[in-house]
């Protein structure tokens, strides 16, 4: 079946069964395929979701962003995201595995984390796992990211 | 593992809803409103359903609205429409303090209230809210609409009063008067994770005290030391659960002191 969606701002035709999630048929990295890990994590209008407890055939007329809309592609080569620049510099990462997926978890929580205590940005991360980094450079790299940004 | 091929639905009216529904319940039809819990058990292979109806797109149970002393919870309504008081007084606080311990935050911007409710699951915290208050279900099926009391409701693990033909389109839980308090107590190994016990506790005109997680549904119990008969699990033992729930009901009655 074609599925159309749109992704990353472009129309895009896929070949999907209804049986596939948006996990399936996004660039997406896949973990534990069950919505315990986050590492598949996209925003879907604004708010991050599970991309493998989504059916893609339920994502028709949304708006699909993935972590490749992130760096803007500029004659002078790819320029990171201010979040990605964060997560670099506060070392958030090691494997890199769960990072796109804690990206796109990150990034709808940038215009509300001023007003988020510590606790609450904590909990909000806590949705994905990371086994490298023990999360304490994760929260420090997107207060970081939200105060680049102002 | 991927989830099982089925057949997709997707209703845009409820008339169309529950007669999808009353046509493949037979061969295996269920409804998809979230999908937070049942696409989890599909990717395990534990559900395997052949037809699935996405109430989705239903725009018409997407609402919430204040009726009679009631505020009623259309089916595709989020956990996380609750994160900000829905309504005014005590009962949105109330709700917005429960919904902090609903999962994680990607889950809650598609998991659906009366999901919860129909999928029953012991540790699910608007299940504890549903059955401290005293909510009323609305079913709808090609038969018509019934009201179901929640002492009738929820039926053991996982388990309810829903015909497989009926669609559970609103729950209705009483507004609650100016001066009532409240106290939630939920313990989990992690955040974020099923709960092991939890307590609420509502203190208006009559005090009610509810108990989740601990026995196969959650139920409002007659008095803080009431007899329980806790879930057999191989990891907890019914000691330990018991010894919970006494915690959290003395903590849950201590917040609204």
């Amino acid at each position: 079946m074609q599925l159309k969606l749109r992704v990353d701002g472009a129309e895009r035709t896929l070949e999907a069964e209804p049986r596939h999630t948006l996990a399936d048929v996004l660039p997406t990295h896949a973990g534990c395929e069950h919505g315990v890990c986050g590492a598949c994590t996209v925003i879907v209008d604004n708010e991050p979701v599970r991309a493998c407890l989504m059916f893609a055939i339920q994502a028709r007329g949304k708006e699909i962003r993935t972590v490749a809309s992130l760096a803007a592609c500029s004659t002078a080569g790819e320029a990171l995201h201010p979040l990605q620049r964060a997560f670099n510099e506060h070392h958030a990462l090691q494997c890199g595995y769960c990072t796109p997926g804690f990206l796109m978890l990150a990034l709808p929580l940038l215009d509300r984390i001023k007003k988020m205590t510590d606790e609450e940005l904590r909990e909000a991360l806590s949705a994905n796992l990371c086994r490298c980094t023990g999360y304490q450079n994760i929260v420090k790299a997107v207060r970081a990211a939200a105060e680049a940004m102002r | 593992m991927k989830p099982a091929a089925f057949h997709y639905h997707a209703p845009s009216t409820v008339e169309e809803a529950i007669g999808l529904l009353s046509e493949y319940a037979p061969q295996d039809g269920h409804i998809l409103a979230g999908g937070q819990s049942l696409v989890p058990a599909m990717a395990l292979r534990l559900a395997t359903p052949a037809h699935l109806i996405d109430i989705n797109n239903v725009e018409e149970l997407g609402g919430v609205r204040t009726e009679s002393g009631y505020l009623c919870i259309g089916a595709c309504v989020r956990h996380n429409a609750f994160e900000q008081p829905i309504v005014e007084g005590p009962l949105g606080r109330l709700l917005a303090t429960v919904v902090r311990h609903i999962a994680h935050y990607p889950i809650r911007t598609r998991g659906t209230f009366c999901g919860s409710l129909a999928h029953a699951d012991p540790a699910s915290e608007w299940c504890l809210v549903a059955a401290t208050l005293g909510a009323e279900l609305l079913a709808q099926s090609t038969r018509g609409v019934r009201t179901i009391a929640v002492e009738q409701f929820f039926q053991g693990v996982m388990t309810t009063a829903l015909a497989p033909d009926e669609l559970l389109v609103e729950v209705r839980l009483p507004l609650l008067s100016k001066e009532t308090r409240f106290g939630f107590s939920e313990f989990s190994r992690r955040p974020g994770d099923f709960a092991l016990a939890m307590a609420l506790v509502v203190r208006g005109e009559e005090t009610r005290i509810g108990l989740g997680g601990v026995e196969a549904s959650p139920r409002r119990i007659a008095a803080a030391d009431a007899a329980v008969e806790p879930l057999r699990d191989p990891r907890y033992s019914a000691e330990y659960r018991r010894d919970l729930a006494r915690t959290v009901v003395r903590r849950a009655l201590e917040q609204c002191s």
